[in-house]
């Protein structure tokens, strides 16, 4: 017999449920104010750069206040849709095999802890992995190609793990009902358990686009160039991107391109706030349509 | 499908950023890579090509020694030094059958400086400065009182280059008297700007970098004038300046910055007609990103030299402390 609970005295726990609810407040409290406080710096030193002729125009060495980020922002653009192009069939085509096709074999089980692993390697490393294979091995050279297919690689375990989850949470009940009414394994996945996942699939599919976007790191080692004044012209083309350009301005000893950093750290944080807004229109457009 | 839908309006996107970029010069374009130092005054060129002789040109920073990989890879036309090629850099250029000019594009000091409410040090010898930076300091020599007697008994605390680029080896060539030999605890960063802050935030920091950022910094930090004990270059502790740099009273720690271009690429014209420009151009841009420009000698044989087309090196593999250029180039020139 359960006891009913009393919810008009007090009970002993009480004090330390209000204890856990503030530091949960404050949990939440920390990251907020860390970035406002970064906002409002970044902001305070860039926001008087940014214009029009910013977005679109070439950096400059020589006068930071006409120095633009045309090229790097073209850069990124060209770095996410390749990258998209190339890491989200892959992935989401691994996810569904793993859980939909392979879920109980051996082989399955090596795969998922191979990914698990490859999700925690350093981004550097996959640029290695990027100059070695795709830069030299198959002679892509220094273009937006092989950047966009190490940056892939480096978001295929975050897309593959991620699809996994929003296909498991598709109730069993359902494809069983499908599979029993003679619906083949495809037609299962294609028209019940996918339309069922897709919300999830996409909302881990778009993070992962964006935290490729903020990588530095590997497109310094697979060969993003410091200094270009052009966008890329096609696949073959040499590049630079967003965060490349802000390093490169950070590192100036002339204070004024600090201002540009900071102005162009203000368009990152815009194109990864688009991303975000993009995935979560998305996700709630999907999710209507399924109830 | 709406994800086709999705992805259509995404390659259009694709499609409509292509459209917006501007096609590269019919010639190619000149690929340069190598020192974050000369980096600043290639991308000056690069940007004054583009304008004046509309010639393109693209340019890296992953440092002096990553640059001449790429270089005697054969992958960049040109590689920015701030330090002579090493031996094992040029066999390397030597087995890809690469031959390569070396043209000084300008001066560069390095700065040695602590913090502004350091009162006590009023100038270093070399030797006090090879006290603190040579390999067997590491973990021993730790407080201000071990460099000179009579300074405080506060600890010491050193900042500096990164262990990959060409300012290290040069600040090690001079001071250690080993190139590529230091103590490895002291706090490295490639950014020169992340070591201003910590010279600027630390009371008992000592810091060097590239002069240009001490330049623009003049007012968070202390510079620290340098006594070579060597009297003919001007005597006790020098200040580094445009003059002294130029000059070669700073001594030890002005340095001659580099271009390397491969004789191979020359056979590209807009490769010629864009290290020409480069050249006219050194002594001005070079001025305007925070370096000393050559002097008028040196920079008139520097231009006779990519005239000539003469390859190889006036420093025998390995960086030369306290020689000009000058003396090198023009004892070359006569031989």
């Amino acid at each position: 017999m359960r006891r009913p609970i009393d919810l008009t005295s007090a009970r002993p726990g009480v004090f330390a449920e209000k204890a856990f609810v503030w530091l949960c407040r404050l949990g939440a409290a920390i990251p907020l104010t860390m970035l406002a406080w970064l906002l409002y710096r970044v902001a305070a030193a860039g926001v008087h750069r940014l214009s029009w002729s910013f977005l679109t125009d070439p950096p400059s060495q020589l006068d930071a206040s006409t120095a633009g980020l045309g090229p790097a922002l073209l850069g990124t653009l060209w770095l996410i849709v390749l990258t998209a192009t190339i890491a989200l069939p892959i992935g989401i085509g691994a996810a569904i095999y793993l859980e939909e096709y392979s879920r109980r074999s051996k082989l399955a089980g090596v795969l998922e802890l191979a990914i698990a692993n490859l999700a925690g390697v350093p981004s550097i490393v996959y640029g290695m992995l990027g100059l070695g294979l795709f830069v030299h091995a198959l002679a892509m050279g220094e273009t937006v190609i092989a950047g966009a297919l190490t940056l892939a690689l480096l978001i295929l375990p975050i897309i593959i793990t991620s699809a996994r989850e929003a296909l498991r949470t598709v109730k069993d009940g359902l494809r069983e009902a499908a599979l029993g009414l003679g619906a083949t394994r495809w037609q299962c996945t294609r028209q019940v358990v996918l339309p069922m996942a897709l919300p999830g699939i996409l909302t881990g599919a778009i993070l992962a686009i964006a935290r490729a976007i903020g990588e530095t790191a590997p497109l310094v080692v697979v060969g993003a160039v410091a200094f270009i004044l052009y966008g890329p012209d096609g696949v073959d083309a040499k590049y630079t991107a967003l965060p490349m350009q802000i390093f490169q301005w950070t590192s100036n000893p002339k204070r004024a391109f600090l201002d540009n950093a900071a102005a162009g750290i203000l368009v990152l944080m815009a194109t990864l706030l688009v991303i975000n807004g993009v995935a979560i229109w998305l996700r709630n457009r999907y999710q209507s349509r399924r109830s | 499908m709406r994800t086709i839908t999705a992805w259509v309006s995404l390659l259009a996107l694709a499609a409509t950023t292509t459209a917006c970029s501007k096609k590269q010069a019919a010639g190619g374009s000149v690929s340069i890579d190598g020192s974050s130092t000369v980096f600043l005054i290639s991308a000056a060129a690069a940007e004054r090509a583009k304008k004046e002789i509309g010639i393109d040109a693209t340019v890296g920073s992953s440092g002096t020694g990553g640059g001449f990989k790429k270089f005697c890879a054969g992958d960049i036309d040109i590689a920015g030094a701030s330090r002579p090629i090493k031996a094992a850099e040029a066999d390397a250029c030597k087995a890809k059958n690469i031959e390569w000019i070396e043209l000084p594009v300008a001066y560069d000091g390095i700065a040695l400086v602590v913090n502004t409410k350091n009162a006590f040090v009023d100038k270093l010898t070399v030797d006090e400065l090879k006290k603190m930076w040579a390999p067997e300091a590491e973990g021993q020599v730790t407080k201000w009182s071990q460099i000179r007697e009579g300074w405080p008994d506060q600890p010491l605390r050193l900042l500096g280059a990164g262990a990959d680029s060409g300012t290290y080896d040069y600040f090690t060539a001079a001071i250690v008297g080993k190139e590529h030999s230091s103590r490895g605890d002291y706090r490295q960063s490639e950014d020169d700007n992340v070591l201003v802050q910590g010279v600027e935030s630390d009371d008992n920091a000592l810091g060097f970098f590239g002069f240009a950022y001490y330049a623009e910094n003049k007012d968070k930090l202390k510079i620290v004038p340098i006594d070579d004990g060597k009297p003919d270059n001007g005597d006790g502790g020098i200040t580094p300046s445009a003059e002294t740099i130029a000059g070669g009273s700073y001594q030890p720690l002005s340095r001659p910055i580099f271009i390397y271009v491969s004789k191979g690429a020359l056979a590209k014209a807009h490769v010629a007609k864009f290290v020409d420009f480069y050249l006219a151009n050194a002594t001005a841009l070079s001025a305007k990103v925070g370096y000393v420009p050559l002097p008028a000698k040196v920079d008139e044989l520097t231009k006779k030299r990519f005239a000539d087309r003469k390859t190889g090196s006036v420093f025998a593999g390995g960086s030369k402390v306290g020689v000009t250029l000058e003396q090198l180039l023009a004892s070359e020139g006569g031989s």
